[in-house]
């Protein structure tokens, strides 16, 4: 059984087929990358795993159960967290409230989610900001936060989106030893990512989708040779 | 004990004597209906302040209660036994306040925040056309069970401190925590496990009951009551908005100011103006929010936030060096 699986998943918004029968699945302990031109559908299929989104068709199974349908904080409790690719912190709280509040997630108490809160914000290295406003954040730090609150609620699956989008060299290198450091800690990681460096360095396994279809699978050379994948970004030329 | 809950005690007890000190009724009127400002304040603090639920009808909820106490006694409870309306007229606030918050906080959006303006306005019109229940237009009028003005600033009192203790100790744990991120995203919550349906309609029980019991305690206290002054929007509804922003939202101590305010600047204006002297406050509104968007407490506290963080930025610097 594999930890995540998408059997068929169609997403229609009226005439528009966002996600067109999308299959793929994701072992535990793995990498996936999912990569694709802009507008190919990205974003919609995290929005189908993590419940904000219904599938039109299709199932959506997490740890052999079907998620496909269930709210965002249901999917949530059942261990699969995300971040999103345009951050949306908590603006008016500090770090480690931001942090806090979904350390609850786990915990009914204040100072057991303090203490999950400040080993978050230790884990992604955030330390020194804990006490600033989250709305004062640079975007480096946000994109930080995005993650360190979604290891406050103990994901056994965390879908990262576009988290290294918009950042300076420095902060790549750092964010790339971060989700490193996650993984090792035993969280399997669907990931969103432009940058291809990026991308080819960390996943063991890529889907590249364009139109919201499945145009290939596979290691990250396969797919970066793949004919299809480079027509999809480069565009194909006519004679 | 931190220095705070010393001052807050110490505080506590010197407005508990105070009525013995002074007795001149006038007086002890302006206190009463400053406390019972607080109530409302806190109470439409807890939904709009704190959990970003924007209502436009607590009058609903105040005219509830208010009735509830009326028509107990209407049908023959002595006015002594109608303080249990305190309790019963909340109960019955928070179970209206369920049914629309079930049914509107599936959506999000104005949807709520236009039904409760309605739902007010339905119910005033309730209670002016159910003549055997309420005695429509006419209203409920009886003669209330003290003479002395301390006994119902005793109970104000208490009321009040009672809801700022529980909506302090509510900010503190994961209630609180959950109310402040759905306020300030909803997406970004519901993603981190938090179902906001349930706990946006937490948040209105404990705003609702509040209220009610604020209504409550008018009835009991004033003796009379009509639909057009428990269901006002623009003196009960939109005023609770207004002491609130005044003072400054989702803070627990802005309320407080608020209520103080507003009821110095009315009296204070009554005297000349009769009527008019509510511009004058519409006025100080409209000043504190070009201002003081924060209200009075929020802008004080963001001051002292920015005050110490340049600190903390200067000895960052300062260490570096």
């Amino acid at each position: 059984m594999s930890l995540l699986e998408l059997n068929d998943v169609s997403k229609r918004f009226g005439g528009l087929m966002a996600v067109g029968r999308m299959t793929f699945r994701l072992e535990k302990g793995e990498i996936l990358g999912l990569i694709g031109p802009n507008g190919a559908g990205k974003t919609t299929i995290f929005n189908l795993i993590n419940g904000y989104y219904a599938p039109t068709e299709g199932t959506i199974t997490f740890r052999g159960e079907r998620i496909d349908g269930l709210k965002p904080h249901v999917v949530c409790i059942k261990g699969l967290a995300r971040t999103f690719q345009v951050v949306k912190p908590l603006a008016r709280l500090t770090v480690l409230e931001n942090v806090m509040a979904s350390a609850f997630c786990r915990t009914d108490h204040r100072e057991e989610a303090r203490r999950i809160a400040l080993e978050a914000t230790a884990f992604t290295e955030m330390e020194q900001w804990r006490d600033r406003l989250a709305g004062g954040l640079p975007l480096g730090m946000r994109k930080r936060l995005e993650m360190a609150r979604a290891l406050a609620t103990r994901p056994e699956l965390l879908l990262l989106d576009e988290n290294f989008a918009g950042l300076n060299p420095a902060e790549v290198e750092k964010t790339i030893e971060i989700v490193k450091k996650i993984h090792g800690s035993g969280v399997t990681i669907l990931i969103i990512e432009h940058n291809m460096r990026v991308i080819m360095s960390i996943s063991h396994r890529l889907v590249c989708i364009s139109y919201g279809e499945k145009i290939a699978e596979g290691t990250p050379r396969e797919v970066a040779d793949n004919q299809q994948v480079i027509d999809a970004y480069l565009g194909v030329a006519r004679a | 004990m931190n220095r705070k809950a010393i001052f807050a005690a110490t505080g506590l007890a010197l407005l508990a004597v105070f009525p013995l000190a002074v007795q001149n009724p006038y007086v002890l009127h302006l206190l009463i209906m400053t406390l019972l400002w607080v109530l409302l304040g806190q109470a439409w603090n807890l939904l709009g302040g704190f959990t970003g639920q924007i209502s436009y009808g607590h009058a609903a909820f105040f005219g509830v209660g208010a009735y509830t106490t009326g028509i107990l006694v209407k049908s023959g409870l002595s006015p002594a036994a109608a303080w249990s309306g305190l309790l019963l007229g909340g109960l019955m606030a928070a179970l209206i306040a369920s049914v629309i918050g079930w049914i509107c906080f599936r959506l999000r959006g104005p949807y709520f925040s236009l039904s409760v303006l309605a739902l007010a306005e339905v119910l005033r019109l309730v209670a002016v056309n159910w003549k055997q229940l309420t005695n429509g237009a006419e209203g409920i009028l009886y003669i209330p069970a003290f003479r002395s003005k301390a006994h119902y600033y005793w109970i104000i009192l208490a009321i009040a401190a009672l809801a700022f203790v529980v909506i302090r100790a509510v900010m503190r744990s994961k209630l609180g925590f959950y109310f402040l991120s759905i306020r300030e995203d909803q997406d970004a919550a519901e993603s981190l496990g938090i179902d906001a349906t349930k706990y946006k309609l937490y948040s209105l029980l404990i705003s609702a009951f509040f209220t009610g019991a604020a209504g409550s305690f008018y009835m009991n206290y004033l003796g009379f009551i009509d639909p057009g002054i428990v269901f006002s929007i623009a003196d009960i509804s939109i005023m609770m908005i207004l002491v609130t922003i005044l003072g400054g939202a989702a803070t627990l101590a802005g309320p407080i100011v608020g209520a103080v305010i507003y009821i110095l600047v009315s009296e204070f204006f009554r005297v000349w103006f009769k009527s008019g002297h509510l511009i004058f406050f519409g006025i100080l509104i409209i000043v504190i929010i070009i201002f003081f968007p924060a209200g009075i407490v929020g802008t004080i506290k963001e001051r002292r936030a920015g005050r110490k963080l340049r600190r903390a930025g200067a000895a960052r610097e300062s260490a570096a060096a």
